[in-house]
């Protein structure tokens, strides 16, 4: 008998629920907002399904009705991707610890 | 290009960075390595399908030209907005995601040839299952994201807007989403599928427009939670371990944080959802508390209080992200420690508009994060402490949460202000706050009403000191 790959991807899939559980769980709460914006920065990795779909065309004609939506998705994660891990660098280099010599 | 075994191995190393950037989020020291983790995990997710793609046709140059446009204008972004702003830029971030699937869900219906899900009109019972929760979900995050968004910005009335009929029309829609799907996988039509998708933007739209400005923190959690179900819905389709992965982390992290926003204001998710939180009524009820005496006072007492107090515990809430005066109240705090005063901060799990919104605000204005606190961490030091400043807080310091079982807040955690030996409780007016409920520490002997614009008193103050 063989197992369904589907039954595979479910169990990566609810594995990773609890690994998030447990590792959002130990996220300080100070850090919260960054945790918004680079758990957004990483749910971008959609864009990979956005680059297949936007070579959907031939050489002939790269836009077909498929991969203009492609192309659309690409940009969109895009910004996302830079946006996020950016927004999140510019945000934790501000978490400072305190310091003696300062007044 | 590189076989399709290798490709999930890279994909799940990318997951696995993932997972590592989360994880360095636990303490503020490991946070930029962290991230560093995510962006290295992004960059081979996204090498790794370059590689993956035999022909590169003349397209994979538009490729690269779309990816450089986005990210031109994400690091435009990121680089511009103030902190102030973060979270109507989350949700606005979060939109962009929901819409993202919902556009790989219609390219992979168009066509399932490229994604190997089947032909058009042919495609796989259990892609098809998994393109339409991809694309509804997808399409609930952008609507919903959309209306936080305007909420958050001001550009929409942060009041609840509610109607008539309202929980019995989402409820029909609902359903409708589940027949129209059964339709679908029945003969595959594209107009199930459009009408799916329209039907979804209207959920998104529905579901946020009754929530207030004060729940906006549940609401932006849940939107992250949305965007990853999204994800992992698109993931599925695309068999993309790194995807599965990403969506499943985002997924319960949104939801973690939203059932932490929750526990913060001793609500219900569902309560939340519904809408329609504190109704003019009770407003009014208790319209003769008005009457009793209040001592208010002007910056020179303020000055005066704190200067000779020994410890100073700072509340701020989001009055003080509207005002601006993050800064200010810095500079207090450095001529209060001139003086030889202790001063630490206080935050409530739903000061603000987002979870950790205050956090990032007083990080910004260079405030130590040492000298921050959650509530369980400090709400014993009240009792000890000679002055409490509460600044643009009002519902989370209100005692009658833990006094009045018929009080609407009745149960939410709060701050122990009134403990300390005096409070000073800058705000423009008496008014109550979102909760619609009087706050009883107005009235308290020990209270001192600054009633000023937040950051033009503490600059006051400052010239007092």
């Amino acid at each position: 008998m063989e197992i369904d790959p589907f039954i595979f991807r479910l169990s990566i899939f609810i594995l990773s629920i609890f690994v998030g559980y447990y590792v959002v769980w130990s996220v300080t709460p100070s850090l919260h907002t960054p945790l918004m914006s680079v758990t957004n920065a990483i749910s971008s990795v959609i864009i990979v399904g956005a680059i297949i779909a936007s070579l959907a065309g031939t050489n002939l004609s790269v836009f077909n009705q498929s991969s203009i939506f492609g192309f659309l998705a690409i940009v969109l994660a895009a910004i996302n991707i830079f946006g996020g891990f950016l927004v999140t660098q510019r945000m934790l280099a501000m978490y400072k610890k305190k310091k003696k010599d300062k007044k | 290009m590189i076989s399709a075994n290798l490709l999930a191995i890279f994909y799940l190393i990318s997951g696995i960075l993932f997972i590592l950037a989360l994880r360095g989020l636990s303490s503020p020291e490991t946070s930029r390595q962290g991230n560093f983790f995510g962006i290295i995990g992004m960059a081979i997710a996204i090498t790794v399908t370059f590689l993956s793609i035999d022909n590169f046709s003349s397209g994979f140059l538009y490729v690269l030209l779309f990816l450089l446009i986005g990210g031109s204008i994400g690091a435009f972004i990121a680089f511009k907005i103030p902190m102030t702003a973060m979270p109507e830029l989350v949700a606005g971030f979060h939109s962009l995601v929901g819409l993202a699937a919902v556009f790989v869900a219609i390219s992979a219906f168009i066509s399932p040839e490229v994604f190997n899900l089947g032909s058009t009109g042919n495609i796989k019972l259990a892609s098809l299952i998994e393109m339409s929760i991809g694309a509804a979900v997808g399409a609930i995050t952008f609507s919903g994201s959309i209306i936080a968004f305007l909420k958050l910005r001001g550009l929409m009335s942060g009041s609840p807007i509610t109607f008539p009929g309202q929980h019995i029309l989402n409820l029909l829609i609902l359903i409708s989403i589940i027949i129209l799907t059964y339709f679908l996988c029945l003969n595959q039509s594209p107009n199930f599928f459009w009408s799916l998708i329209a039907i979804s933007f209207l959920v998104g739209f529905l579901l946020i427009i009754p929530i207030g400005g004060a729940d906006m923190p549940v609401v932006i959690s849940m939107l992250n939670s949305y965007s990853g179900w999204a994800a992992a819905g698109i993931g599925f389709t695309l068999e993309n371990t790194a995807l599965i992965i990403t969506g499943a982390l985002v997924g319960s992290s949104g939801a973690i944080l939203s059932y932490i926003m929750c526990k913060g204001m001793n609500r219900s998710f569902f309560n939340v959802i519904l809408g329609g939180f504190g109704g003019t009524d009770q407003t009014s009820s208790k319209t003769s508390k008005e009457q009793k005496p209040v001592k208010s006072g002007n910056a020179d007492d303020a000055a005066f209080l704190m200067k000779n107090a020994s410890s100073v515990i700072i509340v701020p809430g989001y009055g003080m992200a509207v005002a601006q005066a993050q800064h200010a109240l810095r500079e207090m705090v450095d001529s209060l420690k001139k003086n030889g005063v202790k001063v630490s901060y206080a935050i409530h799990p739903v000061a603000g508009r987002m979870p950790g919104h205050m956090n990032v605000l007083l990080a910004e204005a260079n405030v130590p994060y040492d000298e921050v606190f959650e509530l369980e961490e400090i709400n014993n030091d009240f009792a000890n402490c000679d002055v409490a400043y509460v600044i643009g807080a009002n519902d989370v310091t209100n005692p009658v949460a833990k006094t009045d079982p018929q009080s609407p807040i009745y149960g939410m955690p709060v701050l122990d202000v009134e403990k300390s030996k005096s409070v000073l409780f800058v705000k423009r007016s008496l008014s109550p706050g979102y909760a619609g409920i009087d706050n009883d520490l107005f009235y308290r002997d020990n209270t001192l009403m600054l009633f000023a614009d937040a950051k033009k008193m503490t600059e006051d103050i400052i010239k007092n000191l």
